[in-house]
């Protein structure tokens, strides 16, 4: 019950936000410089033309009008119409999101799977040869421009070696597996496609190291800290003072403790692995989200860039609110205030 | 103060790096070997050597020269956006940790509602309405990044706003202009300066990256993510086009990082 | 006329609690009336909660009072426009009990003295550096100490740092919030003194609030007992010293060491704890813990009569 009021409440405080973002998603498209109905005529267009279709876009309309007519639009999953592919923007969101879901979710299992232990280690061995290199290893992480790293990788590992494909979701001739949820690891194994799968796996695997490679130093540097914290609490000198074995001490008492915290960070790792999925998804001819979004920037089209936009910040939003109710559920004390 | 950033090398070396940036922007034309943006068709993708350090790109440029003079454009962006977010941040964070109640309420949303993007994506869609180019993607990254501020400087006013010595100005006659600019925000702006400084090369990487998919630096301008994005197409002949300019991003985020990071532990009360 | 009329001043403050906003009243001042002669100190005593420093910048309108009426030199306060405000303010100034965080750590001690002077546009540049100097030699600074930044001053020297920041505008009433509660009991007389002599040469007022009832013996003319937002007597010092009216008052004042070692002390231990200005008792505040307390005090909200001549308590015992 008190889960159901606390994410009834979450949900509640998300209006607001998710109103802030359409006025702003809103004011962004209205800065564009320019006349769009002279863009759409072009240069020979007569006045009387350009202000005709002016009244027929609504762009003589107050904003406020203009403004009721976007979010209309956004309830009845209009986003405009993409210059670019002709199509629907919302069709084309639809299209590609999955793409990007996989590869994002898959840099998020890869950086839990790489920072969490890593940050454990580091708490552990403080000050040790571990510890030093896995700072590094995080420093280099977070300051690294995921862009080149996706470029280092297609050097080394396609270019150079061949051993993982460098483009693409899938090898060249080979059909997806039935529509399911649209990630193709998940469909594959659920068809027990097993080739489908294994291609599909091979071909995540240099764009999700790349997308992974920042939020792998973001929660490694966490973990390591509050770890740190937790290992230097009295408790833990409690434990230690009364001769439990140091394994017991570090996996029993402090894991929980420690890695906690980093669940809040969550949120921010993935909101950063969305972000860079923009240019990782460029550099890997991934076809999500991301190289749609610079597709249209390339084409000058600005529905689709804010269908994108508007999107990513609603997967970025609802990601936060399952972490924070995860982290309500994990955390006993959250229950009770 | 000096002694305790000299005495952890990995300060130093952010220092020394930065230094180097430095000298290389105020200097490049005395250090660069080759004019930047001069096309040399007759050493076009030559390997790195003695005559070209880095190597060359696909019409011949010299690519150490280009990454030496690239160190101005990443400079300028960096301390541009942030001598823009940084005292809007700085002012508005400010005013809603010292007026408080409504105001404060609508200030902080409207942070919240910025900072409920991605950071990249909102300046991307930014920078794409303004239309490519270098100071659209400035202006872009300087809209994305002044919540931060805001966030930062905010808390630091509602820690020292009941502190006795503001009271005592209002006790005076202060008008809360002079208390705002006078009292609380020099008390208030050192955690969020220590950010500023992180956040130069987390600028230069972000607008790198635009530069990258297009919407920042345009050919044939020297910016390192223009050159990175530029390098796709001779990844296979010519690996030294991918490599250097990544490797002086990298350098400059990591001689920020570690500078930043360095003040903030001199900075700290608790370390001292 | 006296120079400072305070006529039941309320301060309450609500807090909200929780996402619904349960409203709970705090009630820091609760209906006190005083005055303060000019030239003349009263001294205003209670525990930590009481009240007193709430009451302190209620009359300065550091915080709006909720109620009530406070007059300086027979003109209103409460409710003044900020203008007439800001030119009462050179008028009456305050003097805080923490040293350490009543100076901006960040100026030197000379701006810090000249802030007055700038907010009010006293005197040019010169005018102003020598009144900076005259009263930095007053509080025993040399002139190149004024450069200095107030961490590099001893807790006493800041202290009277700050008592010469609010003697810069020539104020004739200071609140002095315990002055000297934060510092060593050595240098505490120095800056009594120090106080003191400034009384005398510029014919001061001062409202001196502390917990410290030797302190306030020592320096007022009248005393002030509060307890819970209200003030349960009030009169000379002589008076309220030798022959309290006040259960409370009687019980603070047996604690105090008294230097006759054949004398016995008759020490009163007041019952649990001081009550929550949130929550007080019906009746006499003090009822709870009082040792005279009868069934009356739990009902009978006492008023603070006159009891004898001057002398005021809030007791329906004595």
């Amino acid at each position: 019950m008190d889960a159901l009021r606390f994410i009834a409440k979450r949900l509640l405080l998300m209006i607001p936000i998710l109103i802030g973002i359409s006025i702003l998603t809103f004011a962004i498209s209205n800065t564009i410089p320019g006349d769009p109905a002279r863009l759409i005529l072009g240069p020979k267009a007569t006045p009387e033309g350009l202000e005709a279709l002016r009244e027929d876009m609504g762009l003589n309309d107050p904003l406020y009008v203009q403004y009721g007519r976007y979010m209309a639009g956004i309830f009845q999953g209009d986003l405009g119409e993409s210059t670019y592919s002709q199509r629907p923007v919302a069709d084309d969101l639809i299209r590609y999101s999955p793409a990007t879901f996989e590869l994002t979710i898959f840099a998020m299992v890869i950086t839990l799977l790489i920072g969490i232990p890593f940050g454990i280690i580091s708490a552990s061995r403080k000050d040790k040869i571990a510890d030093q290199f896995t700072r590094i290893f995080a420093l280099l992480g977070v300051a690294m421009p995921a862009f080149w790293l996706g470029l280092l990788l297609l050097l080394f590992f396609y270019l150079r070696l061949g051993v993982f494909p460098g483009s693409g979701r899938l090898d060249n001739g080979m059909s997806p597996p039935d529509y399911i949820t649209g990630m193709y690891t998940v469909d594959a194994l659920l068809t027990g496609n097993w080739p489908v799968f294994i291609s599909a796996v091979m071909h995540l695997v240099l764009p999700g190291i790349t997308l992974s490679a920042v939020t792998v130093g973001m929660i490694t540097r966490m973990t390591r800290s509050s770890m740190l914290t937790v290992l230097q609490s009295d408790y833990i000198r409690t434990a230690y003072a009364k001769g439990a074995p140091e394994n017991r001490v570090l996996y029993g008492h402090a894991l929980r403790n420690g890695v906690m915290p980093v669940i809040t960070l969550l949120g921010m790792a993935f909101g950063h692995a969305l972000g860079g999925s923009v240019l990782v998804e460029a550099v890997f001819s991934w076809p999500g989200l991301g190289q749609y979004a610079v597709n249209a920037i390339n084409y000058l089209d600005f529905p689709a860039v804010m269908g994108v936009t508007l999107l990513i910040a609603i997967m970025f939003i609802l990601v936060n609110l399952i972490v924070d109710t995860m982290y309500f559920f994990i955390d006993p004390r959250l229950k009770h205030n | 103060m000096v002694r305790r950033v000299v005495s952890s090398p990995l300060t130093v070396l952010g220092l020394v790096i930065v230094l180097i940036i430095i000298v290389s922007a105020i200097f490049a034309p005395a250090i660069a070997t080759h004019s930047p943006t001069e096309v040399d068709l007759l050493s076009k993708l030559e390997a790195p050597s003695g005559e070209h350090y880095f190597g060359t790109d696909e019409v011949g440029r010299d690519i150490f020269s280009r990454i030496v003079y690239g160190t101005r454009i990443s400079l300028r962006i960096g301390l541009l956006v942030v001598l823009i977010s940084f005292p809007i941040g700085t002012i508005l964070g400010a005013i809603a940790g010292y007026i408080g109640g409504r105001v404060d309420q609508i200030i902080m949303r409207i942070t919240d509602i910025f900072l409920s993007f991605p950071g990249i994506i909102l300046a991307m869609s930014i920078a794409a309405a303004l239309g490519p180019s270098i100071e659209n993607v400035m202006l872009a990254l300087a809209a994305t990044w002044w919540p931060w501020y805001t966030r930062i400087v905010r808390s630091s006013v509602l820690s020292i706003k009941h502190s006795e010595f503001i009271e005592a100005s209002r006790a005076l006659g202060a008008n809360p202009f002079r208390i705002l600019f006078k009292e609380i925000i020099p008390n208030s702006i050192a955690p969020a300066t220590i950010q500023a400084s992180l956040d130069l090369g987390f600028v230069i990487l972000s607008a790198a990256g635009l530069s990258f998919i297009g919407l920042g630096a345009q050919p044939p301008s020297p910016e390192w993510g223009a050159m990175l994005s530029n390098s796709r197409e001779i990844l296979r002949e010519a690996w030294w086009a991918a490599t250097f300019p990544g490797i002086a991003i990298l350098l400059t985020v990591l001689g920020f990082n570690l500078l930043g990071d360095g003040l903030n532990d001199v900075m700290d009360p608790k370390q001292r | 006329m006296a120079l400072l009329e305070v006529q039941n001043l309320k301060q309450h403050f609500t807090t909200k609690k929780g996402f619904m906003g349960e409203k709970t009243v705090i009630k820091a001042v609760d209906g006190v009336s005083l005055s303060i002669e000019e030239g003349k100190t009263l001294g205003v005593v209670g525990e930590s909660g009481c009240g007193k420093s709430s009451l302190g910048r209620s009359i300065l309108r550091l915080v709006e009072p909720t109620e009530g009426s406070v007059k300086f030199n027979g003109q209103e306060i409460v409710g003044m426009s900020p203008r007439g405000m800001k030119e009462l303010r050179k008028e009456m100034q305050i003097v805080f009990q923490d040293p350490y965080a009543s100076l901006n750590p960040r100026n030197t001690v000379r701006k810090i003295l000249e802030a007055p002077l700038l907010i009010h546009g006293t005197g040019n540049k010169k005018e102003r550096q020598e009144r900076i100097e005259s009263l930095a030699g007053k509080i025993g600074l040399r002139k190149e100490q004024l450069n200095n930044y107030p961490h590099e001053f001893s807790g006493g020297q800041r202290q009277r740092i700050g008592i010469a920041r609010a003697l810069m505008l020539n104020p004739k009433l200071i609140i002095a919030d315990e002055p000297v509660s934060a510092l060593d009991v050595s240098v505490q007389s120095q800056v009594l003194n120090l106080m003191l002599d400034l009384q005398q040469e510029r014919n001061l007022s001062y409202m001196f609030i502390s917990h410290d009832l030797s302190v306030v013996q020592h320096v007022s003319d009248k005393v002030a007992v509060m307890y819970l937002g209200k003030v349960v007597e009030i009169a000379d010092v002589k008076k309220v010293y030798k022959d309290p009216l006040h259960p409370y008052t009687r019980a603070l004042l047996s604690a105090l060491p008294i230097p006759d070692p054949v004398r016995v002390r008759n020490r009163i231990i007041l019952q649990g704890d001081l009550p929550s200005p949130a929550n007080p008792p019906p009746g006499c505040p003090f009822h709870t813990r009082c040792p005279m307390a009868t069934k009356e005090c739990a009902e009978i909200v006492p008023p603070l009569e006159e009891k004898t001549t001057d002398h005021f308590a809030a007791c329906i015992h004595t």
